[in-house]
């Protein structure tokens, strides 16, 4: 038995040893908005957060997560329901095509935004490295901005 | 990704006419009962296209898949626009699939060119087709038609509904229809002031007889149409709360992996089931077309099974097969072989062998490309009590129900197929592979629904590929630099061939297929006597439609020449592009518009250059301009592309500066990388690191102009494709003097390697 805690909620599971924490989300529990790309950690469509840090659950076992807190991108916005500054910023600049990387992006995105407040275009390639197929690289750039600017804004006023 | 071209060479007098109109189809059939069928809590379908609510909410039925080209906004807002809806109030939803839902475009783009040189084939093979077509209505997306397809019946459909609506609010108050106006999803009549709401007059509007033709809107009082409206599916696409295909659960259902023949043309000899029958968590070991799966109770015990799993192949005809000697076939076509005609002007064999001719001469090639959507294949499928459910991230469900039928062994009416959203389409999409093998799976789990997912592996191996293709060109100069005659001899395989004979076998007509001309065979320029000609050679590798199709290597191939010409003549690629499109006014002013907006000409930083690249495909005309340099060290970078476009009406402007960037973006993972190779019959490359796309930090500045106009509207999915490799090819020229003739731009092709 495993025990994971997901979007501040606890799972008592019982999973296959070395089961990745992608397939626990999809298949497991119905948390479909972490995406399968590649499944070596190629793409970032798996992109989640444990304890604050961006992660590729594709190749991520269950049984190293220990009491660190996952969250998935059910489990971004606030805890009121407002979209996280990253979702509001990805809307405001139309950032999704087809959609199935963005997860992946908007978790990237919130992790690099956590560690540096206002990175420029060359920290954000370095950083971000995962793919979109659909060539919304430029918006990404564009909407990271836009939520590195609303987050420094005074409360109120962002 | 012009999904049916060569099946569908449909007589326009036989479907066209009708299908245009939706309204139109099968006399005797309210259209509507398409849609009625899903009307709740007080809904009415008021046309074929929309339902609306006692609350006034609109909820239209789009029937084109949303693989990312924003099809459900667009779509709407073109029924929405002459409806006088209120934006806020349309809803979007899947339509059923249901003849009145055809693509017509998409067949008709299916017709060879008006030469005149296919008259016979095209009246033999247009009746089969055109019967078939007519009789069943192929919903499909692709061939950027969507737009143009449902340009007018969708206006249509909401200016009837807003005629309706008005009749009724004008009989419930006893005046003239003429003295009611229609605004933001009411009905007014300025004179007593009273107003009525969508919603409250739908009822009695259903009800009326629908009008024999009802005015369109003068563009100049659009109110949406042309306007940047957000899309309504991205809201979803950052909170995780999308359903994509791959995305669907359900209830007790199982989940299964495929292994599939690596070779090409070899088949499944044996394999030993009960290796991993008894692992925990495995259901099934079964065999499915191409291949064989394993079903759990999750993905990735099954994925792990079908991997362990001892399977033995049954070599085909192409083991040992290279794509060198892939190449080596086409070349030898360029030399050899029947060629078909696809534009023939003047005598240019006449004038190339005239004495003292002096020919210029070059010879170009491609590879095969992957499709490598985000969203890997697959299919979730349930047969039970006689009902059959497929939910399909697909382009073209008409296919998907025809195949459930035949596997299940249902009438249609017993089939029902979802379209969820697709992770990417771009062609791969209208294929049913992986649907047939999700459907034979679905067959043997008594009842319960099963997903199927293959791996990136098998995606990237076992895909429908852009195919190889090579191109000669001979032209003649006249002493000023001018074309006197050119031909431009293209080999490849027939993707629409391929595609027909994969799904209709009996089909399998040897007939011209302009996907494999096209860009070439229509050519803007003028060149003086002219023949452009096509050889096909049949692909041992599965060919399919790719985000642009014969466009995406024939604009290079030209684009590529016509620059090359440029150098000959001395000439500035700009002008002498102006100087062969005399008569081409919009070819010209995207080409004005683009270098304006590119400083084209304008000094640049040291160790950069320019190239330019216009195209025209799908009914819209894109002019590119890419800036690049090259590094010792860094390679090759493409700082900047310049975008301008002539898409006819834009509906939509941010969306189509958004199919242009991820148009250019798919293009340059093709030029800067893309290359599928085949050892032994079988693909190399198996996962990004192999076949790496675009990354963030190589993309460029992208920025697009569109062109103001009151033209019908262009297809824009696919044509910012075509026209980046030719202009990243033509940029190195100005940068080293090196001339690109072969794709992907690689350090051994750039010199650097």
């Amino acid at each position: 038995m495993v025990r994971l805690t997901i979007n501040g909620q606890a799972h008592d599971l019982d999973l296959p040893g070395g089961m990745p924490l992608l397939w626990v989300l999809r298949d497991r529990l119905g948390l479909t908005g972490t995406k399968f790309g590649c499944g070596i950690a190629a793409c970032g469509a798996c992109t989640v957060h444990l304890d604050g840090v961006a992660m590729r659950s594709c190749v991520l076992p269950v049984d190293s997560i220990g009491d660190q807190q996952v969250v998935t991108v059910e489990g971004l916005q606030g805890p009121d329901g407002a979209p996280h500054p990253v979702q509001a910023a990805w809307i405001a600049e139309q950032v999704p095509q087809c959609g199935y990387c963005q997860s992946g992006m908007v978790m990237a995105a919130a992790a690099l935004l956590a560690e540096q407040p206002a990175p420029d275009d060359a920290t954000i390639d370095a950083a971000i490295t995962n793919l979109c197929r659909c060539g919304t690289y430029g918006r990404i750039r564009r909407a990271i901005h836009r939520a590195a600017a609303a987050r420094a804004a005074p409360a109120g006023k962002g | 990704m012009a999904l049916t071209r060569r099946m569908f060479l449909v007589a326009g007098g036989l479907v066209g006419a009708g299908l245009a109109v939706g309204w139109a189809l099968l006399p005797g059939r309210d259209a509507r009962a398409a849609l009625a069928a899903r009307a709740r809590n007080g809904e009415v379908a008021l046309t074929a296209w929309y339902r609306i609510a006692p609350d006034g909410t609109v909820t239209v039925a789009v029937p084109r898949s949303e693989m990312g080209q924003g099809i459900l906004t667009g779509l709407a807002m073109l029924v929405a626009e002459e409806l006088e809806a209120d934006w806020a109030k349309v809803r979007v939803e899947q339509a059923p699939i249901d003849p009145v839902y055809v693509n017509a475009t998409v067949l008709m783009d299916g017709l060879p060119y008006d030469d005149g040189y296919h008259a016979g084939e095209r009246t033999a093979g247009t009746w089969l087709v055109g019967q078939v077509a007519a009789m069943l209505g192929v919903m499909a997306t692709g061939g950027s038609t969507s737009v143009r397809d449902a340009w007018q019946p969708m206006r249509e459909a909401g200016a009837m509904g807003r005629a309706m609506l008005q009749q009724a609010a004008a009989a419930t108050w006893a005046v003239p229809v003429a003295e009611t106006v229609a605004e933001q999803g009411r009905v007014r009549h300025p004179g007593s002031g009273r107003s009525l709401g969508y919603g409250e007059l739908v009822a009695a509007a259903s009800r009326l007889d629908p009008p024999a033709t009802a005015p369109l809107k003068d563009p100049a009082s659009y109110r949406l149409i042309g306007t940047a409206v957000p899309r309504l599916d991205i809201p979803a696409k950052v909170d995780g709360s999308a359903r994509f295909g791959i995305d669907t659960h359900l209830p007790d259902m199982l989940f299964a992996a495929v292994r599939q023949a690596p070779q090409f043309g070899a088949t499944l000899a044996r394999f030993d089931a009960a290796a991993v029958q008894d692992r925990p968590g495995v259901v099934l070991v079964a065999e499915v077309p191409n291949g064989v799966a394993v079903v759990a109770g999750d993905t990735w015990t099954a994925q792990a099974a079908v991997d362990a799993l001892p399977v033995d192949w049954q070599a085909g005809p192409h083991a040992g097969l290279t794509d060198a000697r892939v190449l080596a076939d086409l070349l030898d076509g360029l030399d050899r072989g029947e060629a078909r005609s696809y534009r023939e002007e003047g005598d240019p064999d006449g004038v190339l062998a005239a004495p003292g001719a002096a020919p210029v001469e070059a010879e170009y090639a491609v590879p095969y490309l992957a499709h490598a959507c985000m969203e890997p294949m697959n299919t979730t499928a349930r047969i039970a009590d006689g009902q059959v459910e497929v939910w399909s991230p697909n382009q073209a469900p008409t296919l998907v129900k025809w195949l459930a039928q035949e596997i299940a062994g249902v009438d249609a009416d017993a089939v029902t197929v979802h379209t969820p959203f697709l992770g990417g389409g771009f062609g791969r999409r209208a294929e049913t592979d992986v649907v047939a093998q999700a459907l034979t799976l679905a067959t043997l789990t008594g009842g319960r629904p099963v997903k199927l997912t293959w791996s990136r592996e098998e995606d990237m191996r076992h895909d429908m590929y852009r195919p190889a293709a090579v191109s000669r060109f001979r032209a003649v100069l006249d002493d000023a630099g001018r074309p006197r005659a050119l031909v431009n001899r293209i080999a490849g395989p027939s993707v629409a061939r391929a595609f027909i004979e994969r799904s209709w076998p009996w089909m399998g007509m040897d007939l011209p297929d302009n996907t494999t001309a096209d860009g070439a065979g229509d050519t803007p320029y003028d060149f003086g006597a002219l023949r452009v000609e096509h050889v096909t050679r049949p692909s041992p590798v599965p060919v399919g439609f790719w985000r642009s199709v014969g466009h995406s290597y024939n604009a290079f191939f030209v684009e590529s020449f016509v620059d090359e010409l440029a150098d000959r003549a001395g000439a500035d690629p700009l002008a002498y592009r102006r100087l062969l499109l005399e008569g081409r006014p919009r070819h010209l002013a995207v080409l004005d518009l683009v270098a304006e907006k590119a400083g084209w000409g304008q000094p640049l930083p040291a160790g950069r250059a320019r190239g330019l690249a216009l195209h025209k495909s799908f009914g819209s005309i894109v002019g590119q301009v890419a800036e690049v340099s090259l590094a010792p060290g860094a390679g090759l970078r493409v700082h900047r592309v310049t975008c301008a476009v002539d898409c006819g009406q834009p509906v939509n402007p941010d969306s189509i500066a958004a199919q242009m960037e991820g148009g250019i973006a798919y293009g340059l993972s093709a030029a800067l990388h893309g290359r599928i190779t085949l050892a032994d019959g079988a693909v190399v490359e198996g996962n990004f690191p192999d076949y790496p796309i675009l990354q963030m930090a190589e993309m460029p500045a992208v920025e697009v102009h569109v062109v103001p106009s009151r033209e019908p509207p262009g297809g824009v999915g696919e044509p910012g494709t075509p026209p980046i490799a030719p202009a990243l090819a033509n940029a190195v020229f100005a940068l080293t003097g090196r001339r690109i003739r072969r794709l992907p731009l690689s350090p051994a092709e750039l010199g650097i390697g």
